[in-house]
């Protein structure tokens, strides 16, 4: 059974609340107890309908405030997978969560209310889809019940998105865009198609869902990130066979980033340029022949090299370069803006060196697409292209090809906050 | 679409790797980690991953237990079969201590449990012994507040949860870096639903207490649930024990858990029973009928 992660994001009142809790509700996901405890909740707000946004805002803040706050998960399952939803808020340091929720989704949803039509955030939610190179984005069309289910309406908003979407210039993005119209407080084209749309021929959010790919990247250059190594040290006392057995044993645990790595397969490791072969692939305890994108396994290699925590594995034939000067489109994260020459750690995967920001080269409008070139500094939920310097040289893709192996985050060495999420260039 | 058919359906095994992979993160980024034991499904399950992730090394951390003194005695007894056969460390601290030395105060009255002084013993505990890593079971399915947390999540000294000062967790990074006394708690199987514990449970056959299956026990009435008789619990004269055919969803200590009726002996059957049941897995927790937001109150004051 596979999982489809999706992010969902929406301005305030949009509706998005209930239009996850509609989901859950309509995949019969929400047990009595919980449809009895928001009944209860709902009569103590004074509405008069079973409020489904309750189902997701968690917080005793976000319930008072009735707003959302931080990235929540959801989960439900239809027959045909599993699904797991980062809710994201829409006002409150809205792109640091955004970016955060929609970091490792195959799929985007975003909520545009029918009445107002385009707004400011939903520039943002596109920019950052097209950003995370998210590969389906479906634009949900909200509240269709308040404009009268109007074809008209639904069209006109759709002409605009594409007009947005088509500033937002990413031509070598393949994102499939899909608009479909909905009521959420009415269930309209959620689960079931409704005959308030008779107009709309199109599939219903959760077919889209359902036929969604889950964009494992099984296909693209091999790289494997060592976690740890494995060597294990067992008394002899206890069992001395068993000891005796394991006392040559040396593997190195990792989950595989991307591409797929099977026995007796070259590899090259990095930074040190070491070549073997796979000898064993181990996953929990058990030996495999072959791993693919996001398999935890443990590899065994026939010759006896330096590898420690951080190695890269990685197919001779198609090896990253090592980068000591990385340009990157970077997402600032925290309220301290980032600090040009201060010294942040560089976390790529599970690898940490020492680097510096040299250089803020513009910090984009996403409204506009303007750059501003003179600006000395990135600032919490900005967006910038910088070049930065490592102490250790890093071996990354381009996000564009492989987003895996191609994003790194920034942590402040003073407050261990982690500060800025980068995007090789 | 009912949710029995979802039953048919096999584990997704993108769970167990991301698990191994968290785990695994523990194991690198911190110096004295340890799983927290309670004898329940969901930190056996994390146990099992534990094992598997370091496999043929030895689990290269220590189990903690922190024994309310209300155990059920199953539970007790798996646990130490358990350390037993797979040759783990075991330490166990008791919230009786806690109350001994006076740092924590028997709750009174009807609804008396310790389940809320466990906190302390916990506290002390991860001073005690320099924890900085403890690994959980919790999930984010199982309650709204749980929904919000991390997979890294950083506690200050007091064990407090900030809410609304996390940190980012982006793609599969994980930033395990604090401050001297502060600590991480580790939640390796927080996108797990109770269906997906249970489901990997068959998967792997793993063994677990007697009390998760059905079985004869002395229950009585409270507040719409089936609470198990036993010593810990103040009954008022018309609370009548009675023999029952029952199961327990969710194992706490004998304070805070509830039974369900339940015939389900098989895991077959358990997974046939979640996947038609209309009450969620917490409804059966006494310690969450407290308030609405009982779940979250207890997190910031160091709950996990």
């Amino acid at each position: 059974m596979d999982i489809l992660h999706i992010a969902t994001a929406g301005s305030v009142d949009d509706g998005k609340s209930t239009l996850i809790g509609r989901l859950l509700y309509e995949t019969q996901s929400v047990t009595k107890d919980r449809l009895e405890a928001i009944h209860q909740a709902s009569k103590r707000r004074g509405v008069d309908f079973l409020d489904l946004s309750l189902l997701t805002d968690g917080l005793i803040a976000e319930r008072e405030q009735g707003i959302t706050i931080d990235v929540a998960h959801v989960y439900f399952n239809t027959n045909k997978r599993k699904y797991i939803i980062a809710d994201t808020p829409g006002h409150f340091e809205y792109t640091r969560n955004m970016v955060t929720g929609a970091s490792r989704v195959s799929v985007s949803i975003i909520l545009i209310d029918a009445r107002n039509g385009i707004v400011e955030q939903t520039a943002r939610h596109y920019y950052i889809s097209a950003l995370l190179r998210i590969p389906k984005v479906i634009v949900c069309i909200n509240k269709m019940d308040l404009v009268n289910n109007s074809q008209a309406r639904f069209n006109s908003i759709v002409a605009d998105f594409k007009r947005l979407s088509e500033n937002i210039h990413n031509a070598d993005i393949a994102q499939q865009l899909h608009f479909i119209p909905a009521s959420s407080l009415h269930g309209h084209n959620l689960t079931q198609p409704a005959p308030e749309f008779g107009w709309y021929q199109g599939p219903t959010l959760l077919e889209l869902l359902e036929t969604a790919d889950t964009n494992r990247p099984r296909e693209l250059a091999p790289r494997f990130q060592v976690q740890m190594v494995i060597r294990p040290r067992l008394s002899a006392t206890h069992d001395a066979q068993r000891a005796t057995e394991l006392h040559d044993y040396r593997g190195y645990a990792g989950r595989v980033s991307s591409g797929t790595f099977t026995v007796g397969d070259e590899i090259e490791v990095l930074p040190n340029s070491r070549r073997s072969v796979i000898s064993h692939i181990d996953k929990h305890g058990q030996p495999v022949q072959t791993a693919s994108a996001g398999e935890s396994v443990t590899l065994r290699l026939a010759d006896d090299i330096d590898i420690s925590r951080g190695c890269l594995i990685v197919s001779p034939s198609t090896a990253p370069a090592a980068q000591k000067t990385i340009h990157a489109r970077m997402c600032w994260l925290d309220h301290t803006a980032l600090s040009p020459g201060k010294t942040y750690i560089l976390q790529h995967g599970v690898h940490t060196t020492q680097s510096k920001v040299t250089q803020i080269h513009g910090v984009l409008d996403v409204l506009t697409q303007n750059v501003n070139r003179n600006l000395p500094t990135l600032k919490l939920n900005e967006i910038g292209d910088v070049t930065l310097r490592v102490a250790q040289p890093i071996f990354a893709d381009r996000y564009a090809d492989n987003t895996a192996n191609g994003s790194f985050i920034l942590i402040d060495e003073w407050t261990n906050n982690t500060v800025g999420v980068g995007f090789v260039a | 679409m009912s949710q029995s058919a979802f039953a048919q359906f096999g584990f997704p095994s993108e769970l167990e790797d991301e698990a191994i992979y968290i785990l695994r993160e523990t194991a690198a980024q911190f110096e004295r980690p340890a799983i927290l034991f309670s004898g329940g499904k969901d930190s056996i399950v994390v146990t099992h991953l534990a094992v598997k992730a370091f496999a043929p090394s030895k689990l290269p951390f220590p189990l903690l237990h922190i024994d309310t003194g209300h155990n059920f005695p199953e539970t007790l007894h798996y646990r130490d079969e358990l350390v037993k056969r797979l040759g783990l460390d075991l330490i166990v601290r008791y919230v009786q201590d806690s109350i001994d030395q006076g740092r924590a105060r028997e709750e009174s009255g009807k609804y008396a449990s310790r389940n809320v002084l466990q906190t302390t013993t916990l506290l002390d505990a991860i001073e005690e012994l320099k924890f900085d890593a403890c690994i959980g079971g919790a999930r984010r399915d199982e309650e709204k507040a749980r929904a919000k947390e991390r997979l890294f999540s950083v506690r200050n000294e007091f064990g407090q949860w900030n809410a609304q000062r996390q940190r980012p967790e982006l793609f599969h990074m994980l930033n395990g870096r604090i401050a001297t006394g502060e600590n991480v708690r580790v939640f390796p199987i927080s996108n797990w639903t109770e269906l997906d514990v249970w489901r990997y449970i068959q998967q792997e056959n793993l063994p677990l207490p007697s009390i998760y299956f059905s079985h004869q026990r002395h229950v009585f009435n409270r507040d719409g649930l089936v609470w198990a008789d036993s010593p810990y619990i103040n009954k008022s004269p018309d609370e009548q024990p009675y023999a029952a055919t029952i199961r327990f969803r969710t194992v706490g200590d004998m304070t805070c858990t509830a039974a369900v009726n339940s015939t389900a002996s098989t895991l077959d059957h358990i997974i046939a029973e979640i996947s038609a049941a209309e009450v969620s897995e917490r409804g059966a927790r006494i310690d969450d009928k407290r308030s609405e937001a009982a779940m979250e109150k207890r997190k910031k004051d160091g709950y996990f």
